[in-house]
């Protein structure tokens, strides 16, 4: 006989779970007790949220289900956050929490919280398991549902009785879910009208969003806008879903997105939107968003289309099918009439124009590291191909500008939800799934200090993270907006006090160096690269700059502003 | 403005959880809310009332479709549906009213469940204007008090069910077969 932790650990190894994030406690003792003898890998993290954050990086990395363990109580409320970032940036998570035995469940009992209750919202479907004969089916439905469709999070709440309960683990032939309906193959009408709208355009533009990199639609988008040959933006979850170096790749759109992404949105005539979602930090001011132009809106998940912005052409389905037969529909078109090919080179010319006009282009300066200097050597080390987890704040802006990923999976950030304390914990995710690839960790020296507690995982897992620290001394993004919108009364912002990070890393048997020379950057990164294990290298850099261009919230993406207004001082 | 969406569910613990935190996450006031099994003891048949801009309502609905415990989830706030509400009243009368309070009742098909020397306890059903029109009558003679079941609804329609097919799994083959 087996008992449910064993049943729950056999579940796991039939779905190819090869590694856990988690954190043991009271009621998942009977399961660390399986797992002392099971070939699955658990990774000890020091905090539950980071054991989300962790699994996140391990499936942006793969696009494979990433699984977090916590116990009852305190450790099921600390994945929560986790489980929002996961489901704003449609990740697909697996989060098994232990929970008291089910007669003590509603008492009050030590460590008990209503975790079916509290993430129901954080999540796209939950569990709780009340016998052990419901065990199996829950666990492969919730791999089911978390990897299918719109991906995202499921928690599988498990009371301690359960784990114990003694039993065999009974296969799991099929699973039914009646009303969980996935649209994937997209309506052959509405991608014939589709192309026909393309094809007519005169003024097309492509807006690629993180469903490109769920879907694995990458070689698709990319013979898509080959296709057209229109200019084509990434979203901030989309980046790398066409490479940063492609001829059509203009850069990110919205907030902090360059001008010729955001005037190419505002003056198109046609917006291919594939997998996005229409965000707020994409469109700015709603009503004034890509006033001109028509949409053609694929998406996997029917509620996202005409949820934001109403969709001219709405297609449901797999971006990865739907964009297969788009492009077949075109070679067919291509047959029948030809291309305004005059219009559409007049557009691209236009968008090259403001391209040059306004590039997104790195700063240098003389005595201080500027972080758009660190930026742009961070990306001619990384060559397009490195992993890049990036907490979130004015780095992220600077890094989504200027790095250019060759591949999705290499861009991993909170999107959604702008999570601080993301990067650290899901650039150990992405190492431990991607062992050979080089990780950037690039974080603030904010967000770095809300993961601080990660350094002994990664010393105690000998991760070989390079861990960029672009210290400003300050919470950036939110004192630009102190500066911009409040009068440049800074409150609160001023983050006094950072260690000394040769002492810090050396505490946890690694290398630690703090830059503050611009002329030692190439040299230090090199360094930092080179030496194999871990390395925490805090860049000290211009601590007042801020992240342009910037749409003012409220405005129009095309009246953003494009340089800090006046020379800036703090009073 | 009220809005009447009718829902088809699986009949199981947080069912009804996850449909009300769509509505509450949103800031919407449910004004009514049944829910009982259906022919098929695993599936539940709810009727909701709520306050919402009716621009909103296809965006709900979207939202409660893709629950994965509703089997569908269909608007019929200006679909052809019958729409009643039952609503039981407990009202105090006076020896004389006795016989006026029945009259009244007739003319509104409600009936009397319950008779006491201090009134009776009469059952009504109707669309919910019918019922706030008899609570006025009844409010008239005396005291009353007042439980509505809330609105159920059966659409008119015939509308097909999209259900989706079992997915067969291969690691489900028993390992020893």
């Amino acid at each position: 006989m087996t008992n449910g932790a064993k049943i729950v650990l056999e579940c796991l190894a039939r779905e190819k779970v090869e590694c856990i994030f988690g954190y043991p406690g009271g009621v998942t003792l009977p399961l660390y007790d399986a797992l002392y003898d099971s070939p699955i890998r658990h990774v000890l993290v020091r905090h539950e949220q980071n054991a989300c954050f962790a699994a996140e990086g391990w499936a942006r990395a793969t696009g494979r289900v990433g699984v977090c363990c916590a116990t009852s109580g305190p450790g099921a409320t600390n994945l929560v956050t986790g489980l929002v970032d996961a489901m704003m940036d449609s990740i697909p998570i697996v989060a098994i929490t232990g929970q008291v035995s089910t007669r003590l469940i509603g008492s009050d009992a030590f460590q008990e919280a209503d975790t079916f209750g509290i993430t129901r919202s954080c999540t796209k479907h939950n569990f709780l398991v009340k016998t052990l004969a419901d065990l199996p089916q829950a666990i492969h439905e919730a791999f089911h549902i978390a990897a299918t469709g719109r991906p995202g999070p499921v928690l599988v709440d498990i009371p301690k009785d359960v784990l114990q309960a003694q039993g065999r683990y009974a296969p799991v032939s099929s699973i039914h879910l009646p009303g969980y309906k996935v649209f994937t193959e997209g309506h052959a009408g509405q991608i014939r009208r589709a192309a026909q709208m393309i094809w007519e355009a005169r003024r097309p533009f492509v807006y690629a969003g993180g469903g490109i990199v769920a879907a694995e639609a990458s070689e698709e988008l990319r013979a898509f806008v080959e296709r057209i040959d229109a200019p084509a933006v990434c979203t901030l979850m989309g980046l790398g879903a066409l490479a940063g170096t492609h001829p059509n790749f203009v850069s990110m759109p919205g907030m902090h997105g360059s001008y010729a992404a955001n005037m190419g949105m505002s003056e198109a005539d046609l917006l291919i939107a594939l997998g996005t979602r229409f965000d707020d930090r994409v469109t700015g001011k709603l009503s004034a968003f890509a006033p001109h132009a028509k949409v053609i809106h694929v998406d996997i998940d029917p509620a996202e289309i005409g949820k934001n912005r109403a969709a001219d052409l709405p297609v449901v389905g797999d971006v990865k099918r739907v964009l297969k037969k788009l492009n077949q529909a075109l070679d067919d078109l291509a047959e029948l009439k030809p291309l305004n090919e005059q219009a559409r080179a007049a557009w691209r010319d236009r968008v090259k124009e403001w391209k040059r006009e306004h590039p997104l282009e790195p700063e240098f300066s003389g005595d201080e590291i500027k972080p758009q200097h660190l930026v742009s050597e961070l990306d001619r080390i990384s060559g397009g191909e490195a992993i890049l987890a990036s907490d979130v704040g004015q780095h992220q802006m600077w890094a989504a500008q200027l790095m250019r990923f060759n591949h999705p999976r290499l861009w991993l950030n909170s999107g959604g939800l702008g999570s601080m304390g993301f990067g650290l914990p899901a650039a150990i995710g992405a190492q431990l799934a991607r062992p050979d690839s080089l990780v950037f960790a690039l974080v603030g020296d904010g967000g770095f200090q809300m993961s601080i507690p990660e350094l002994a995982t990664i010393a105690n897992e000998r991760l070989p993270i390079k861990i960029i620290v672009m210290n400003n001394g300050y919470l950036g993004m939110v004192r630009q907006w102190q500066t911009l919108f409040y009068n440049n009364r800074l409150s609160q912002v001023t983050l006094d006090g950072f260690p000394d990070v040769e002492k810090l890393a050396g505490a946890y048997g690694f290398t630690g160096r703090t830059l503050e020379h611009p002329r030692e950057l190439r040299s230090a990164l090199r360094e930092c690269v080179d030496q194999p294990g871990p390395y925490l290298l805090n860049v000290r850099v211009t601590p007042f700059e801020n992240v342009y261009p910037m749409v003012p919230a409220g405005a129009a993406i095309h009246e953003m502003v494009l340089a800090p207004p006046q020379p800036l001082e703090v009073a | 403005m009220l809005q009447l969406i009718s829902l088809l569910m699986e009949n199981k613990p947080g069912a009804l959880m996850r449909v009300t935190g769509l509505l509450t996450a949103r800031g919407y006031n449910i004004e009514s809310l049944t829910v009982a099994r259906t022919l098929d003891p695993e599936l539940s048949r709810m009727s909701i009332v709520v306050e919402i801009e009716p621009q909103q309502r296809a965006q709900l609905i979207k939202q409660m479709n893709k629950l994965i415990n509703v089997l569908q989830a269909s608007d019929l706030t200006e679909a052809p549906a019958v729409r009643r509400e039952l609503a039981l009243v407990r009202v105090r009368v006076e020896r004389e009213n006795r016989a006026v309070i029945l009259k009244e009742a007739e003319i509104f098909g409600a009936r009397p469940v319950d008779s006491s020397l201090e009134g009776f306890a009469l059952e009504v059903t109707g669309d919910p204007e019918k019922i706030d029109e008899f609570m006025s009558v009844m409010g008239a003679y005396g005291e009353i008090e007042v439980t509505r079941s809330g609105l159920v609804a059966v659409s008119l329609e015939a509308k097909k069910l999209r259900l989706a097919p079992p997915v067969f799994k291969e690691e489900g083959v028993p390992q020893n077969a």
